[in-house]
């Protein structure tokens, strides 16, 4: 029997299994019948939703524009699978290629996918997370429930954690007219993942909106009624807020458990795999059937110093799911990396951000067009002299540009004139990223390898 | 083909009807400069790279001298600012803003879409005016009086003062086919043009500040009457706006109307899937706007800084023409480009420009053309065409047809 021969039967009648029935999970199903996978094909996901949108869940659905349950994701075409929703995987047997449910039944697989993605990582302490009024916002029903209970008009809400989704659910409150408090261990929203210049415009635009913006803090417990409300936030600096409602915005936590005993190389950072998406097992050696995309893939970027970066982007999981789904029924000589440029976006305050590169890499920043003072303006984040990130506060049709510069390893600082250059960006300044060593919500990317900024493994709860 | 001459063979009138074939040699160089001149793109890529470089200047006062001296003046008005369309950022930004308050999202997200009951009467009229015809010469029946009549209605013209605007709309746009003849013809037209640009301006002055006294619900009223963190557009602003508006605001759309009727009479199992489906009519406009795009190059670009780019330094302060036209068929982009199909995938073309200055007007031209074009198959019983090619304008920017004659056997209710 070829090679090749054994290629073309698992393409004509193998079995595929796509663990996580999300983004990831849709679009590498498509791809692999676009691509003529003609065999069976099953999709496991623990929510007992069809596969949905989440950008909206922090923006349109919690201003009441769109139902929670209205994100259902659109349908690039038909993929005739076996769905399997509102049963998780509990385990995988690599050895014998079987993937075991919670219902008890399991499944058996000639390739397998893991897009199982992250979860909202939840208040630490489980007492005071079970209080009514405690809301993490992951999922669709987390949504629903805080869109519910925000159109009863508490008379305040505490955001906890001032990254992307806390800043968008601020923006969301104060849109909706709410009084709103956020709290960010570090020194300015957004630090962790653009550092300390750009999170002094994030908290300008916060303070303009509205928000009682407290910088520099800790929220040290939460605190409830007889009837186990929430009433209270204590805050480190020995100060409280009365508030009815509050969101935990920590970021969030790879679903890898399930894996815990099967061999692979899964941990909290996510799934180590190849640029081909091909996980490592815990010996470090590449795996031949199974492959993972989407925010639990961890892998190496050869732009970034091949550095593994493990990205919640959506654009991400809909180019690595299709990677992956490809790679899943090609030979190995037609496999393509996966090379995607870390990019992503975020609506709030009126502001359209985006994000291309690893901000986080950075040392220096300078504004190569527009202004920092008048919030519309490119930013360019440079490492060790080359471009290696840019960021568009409401600019964003220039990114494609500066994207360009960091696939060439374009010099930092750029030289060149541009439309828009004021005199103020003609410098460059430290980015102000935070210490490492201290806890913040972190960036919606991480790096590990040789890189000494991922903060989250200092944040991770014992328990998760 | 060697680099000489290039851009005499794109303005070669000779080339007008079926300029794809000189494209295709063209992209054979992706970057070229013709003889002294311009420095001419043709490729899909980097067209697109160009126009979202921040280093390329819509502002002609970038030139180098060299180069300026070689792009002739236009007829602009010395008295009116740049539009936004000749401008850079940040004062390009502050007045397309301004001018996007009163037209589309987020401020007025519907101003576009709740002109589609206007559209339909106004389509409806002109051809119900076909009736007891056999032939029409659909560019004057039909594809000048539409959009100029919309414009106008967008802003804010009162009716009887229409045929005024289609008039300057005619000479004006006139000035951007590059002119034949003597130096005596070319000052003659230049006078007209400076003279329509007058007129114009002070008409829209003078409506301007009718509507700032008592507004309406229309465009003109909204620039005279709207505060936004940006401020108010001054007078002038606002009438060197409204004059880019009309221009720009109709005369590609005439050549989209034209080029898409002309298009599905040449392909008519196109045209039957179109009477058959008027939903075809979203994606159909979208491939014509690949297909025959009403821009076909845009001219006045300059560089800010020596730009490096397939294999050629562009150096500071050189004139660039970008050939969209050509970037449209470019087969490393497109499948199979040079066939026309309705319902094409993955169709980023370049019809409607990209980046910062991507058409301010393209929601409106969709529906305008949408609107036309399905009335027009709907309606027309058997449709021919009189002459093919038909004869073309001059004008080798904005390219279309000056006359298309089509013939029918009767008019549908």
């Amino acid at each position: 029997m070829s090679v090749d021969g054994s290629l073309d039967r698992l393409r004509r009648e193998g079995h595929i299994v796509i663990v996580g029935a999300s983004l990831a999970g849709l679009r590498a199903a498509e791809t692999l019948r676009d691509e003529g996978f003609t065999g069976a094909l099953t999709i496991v996901g623990d929510e007992p939703h069809e596969p949905y949108d989440r950008p909206p869940l922090s923006k349109q659905v919690l201003l009441g524009r769109v139902p929670a349950d209205h994100t259902t994701l659109p349908r690039r075409r038909e993929v005739d699978a076996q769905w399997r929703l509102g049963v998780a995987a509990t385990g995988l047997d690599m050895a014998a290629k079987r993937v075991h449910l919670a219902d008890g039944a399991a499944v058996e697989y000639d390739r397998l996918l893991i897009t199982t993605g992250v979860r909202a990582r939840p208040w630490p302490h489980e007492l005071e997370a079970d209080l009514d009024g405690v809301f993490v916002l992951r999922t669709s029903d987390d949504a629903a429930g805080l869109h519910h209970r925000l159109s009863a008009g508490p008379r305040r809400v505490l955001v906890i954690g001032a990254g992307f989704t806390g800043s968008e659910i601020a923006s969301a409150c104060r849109e909706r007219g709410l009084d709103v408090t956020v709290a960010e261990r570090g020194s300015a929203p957004l630090v962790g993942a653009l550092g300390g210049v750009v999170g002094e415009v994030a908290a300008t635009l916060q303070r303009e909106a509205g928000v009682d913006l407290r910088c520099g803090i800790m929220v040290t417990g939460l605190e409830g009624d007889s009837a186990g409300r929430l009433r209270r936030a204590h805050l480190s600096d020995g100060s409280s807020v009365e508030v009815e409602v509050a969101v935990v915005c920590l970021g969030a936590t790879r679903n890898t458990e399930w894996l815990a005993s099967s061999g692979l190389g899964a941990g909290p950072r996510g799934i180590a795999c190849d640029a081909g998406c091909r996980a490592f097992d815990v010996r470090g050696i590449v795996t031949d059937d199974v492959f993972v995309a989407g925010d639990v893939a961890r892998s190496p970027h050869p732009l970034f110093g091949y550095q593994f970066l493990s990205l919640e982007h959506w654009g991400n999981a809909v180019e690595q799911a299709e990677t992956a789904a490809h790679n899943m029924i090609s030979s190995s000589t037609d496999r393509r990396p996966h090379v995607w440029t870390p990019s992503f976006w975020s609506a709030q305050f009126g502001m359209n951000i985006k994000s291309v590169g690893v901000p986080p890499m950075a040392d220096e920043i300078i504004v190569t067009q527009g202004s920092l003072a008048e919030r519309r303006f490119t930013a360019v984040y440079g490492y060790q002299g080359r471009v290696i990130a840019a960021v568009t506060f409401d600019q964003a049709k220039w990114l494609e540009f500066y994207q360009q510069q960091i696939e060439r390893a374009a010099p930092f600082p750029p030289e060149f004139t541009t439309v828009d250059r004021r005199p103020e960006g003609m410098h460059p300044v430290p980015a102000g990223f935070p210490d490492p060593s201290l806890p913040s919500h972190g960036p919606t990317v991480t790096l590990s390898g040789h890189s000494p900024s991922d903060r989250r493994i200092s944040f991770t709860p014992l328990s998760a | 083909m060697t680099s000489v001459a290039l851009l005499r063979q794109i303005t070669d009138y000779a080339n007008r009807a079926d300029p794809y074939p000189l494209y295709a040699e063209l992209r054979k160089t992706p970057v070229v400069r013709d003889e002294d001149g311009p420095y001419l793109v043709s490729t899909y890529w980097e067209i697109h790279h160009l126009l979202h470089d921040p280093r390329v200047s819509s502002d002609i006062r970038n030139l180098n001298p060299e180069a300026a001296a070689m792009t002739p003046a236009q007829g602009e008005d010395p008295n009116l600012p740049p539009t936004f369309l000749k401008l850079d950022p940040p004062e390009h930004d502050r007045l397309r803003r301004l001018t996007m308050r009163p037209f589309g999202p987020p401020h007025t997200p519907r101003r576009v879409y709740e002109m589609r009951g206007e559209l339909g009467e106004i389509v409806s009229g002109l051809i119900d005016g076909f009736q007891g015809k056999q032939q029409i010469d659909l560019v004057d029946d039909f594809s000048y009086p539409f959009p100029v009549s919309v414009i106008c209605r967008l802003l804010g013209i009162p009716r009887e003062d229409e045929p005024r605007f289609h008039a300057w709309a005619d000479t004006l746009a006139a000035s951007i086919d590059p002119v034949r003849g003597s130096a005596e013809d070319q000052e003659a037209q230049l006078q007209t043009v400076r003279q329509a640009r007058a007129d114009l301006a002070a008409y829209l002055a003078g409506l301007i500040e009718e509507r700032s006294r008592s507004p309406r619900d229309d465009m003109l009223s909204a620039m005279a009457t709207g505060h936004g963190p940006d401020g108010q557009m001054s007078p002038v602003e606002m009438v060197s706006t409204a004059a880019l508006l009309l221009i720009a605001g109709h005369e590609t759309t005439v050549n989209l109307i034209t080029n898409g009727m002309l298009t599905l009479l040449r392909n008519p199992d196109v045209l039957q899937r179109l009477r058959d489906d008027p939903d075809l009519a979203v994606p159909l406009v979208e491939e014509l706007l690949r297909f025959e795009p009403p821009v076909q190059l845009l001219p006045q670009k300059t560089t800010l800084a020596d730009i490096d780019i397939a294999g050629t330094t562009i150096p500071k302060g050189a004139s660039l023409w970008l050939v969209l036209a050509s970037g449209n068929r470019d087969p490393q982009r497109f499948l199979d480009p040079d066939r026309f199909i309705p319902d094409r995938p993955d169709n980023q073309h370049l019809g409607f420009s990209s980046g910062v200055h991507n058409c301010f007007g393209a929601p409106l031209a969709r529906l305008e053309a949408q609107f036309a074009l399905t009335e027009l198959v709907r309606r027309l019983d058997n449709p021919r065409l009189v002459q093919d090619p038909p004869p073309y304008r001059q004008n080798a920017v904005l390219r279309g047809p000056r006359h298309l004659g089509i013939t029918f056997d009767g008019l549908k209710p």
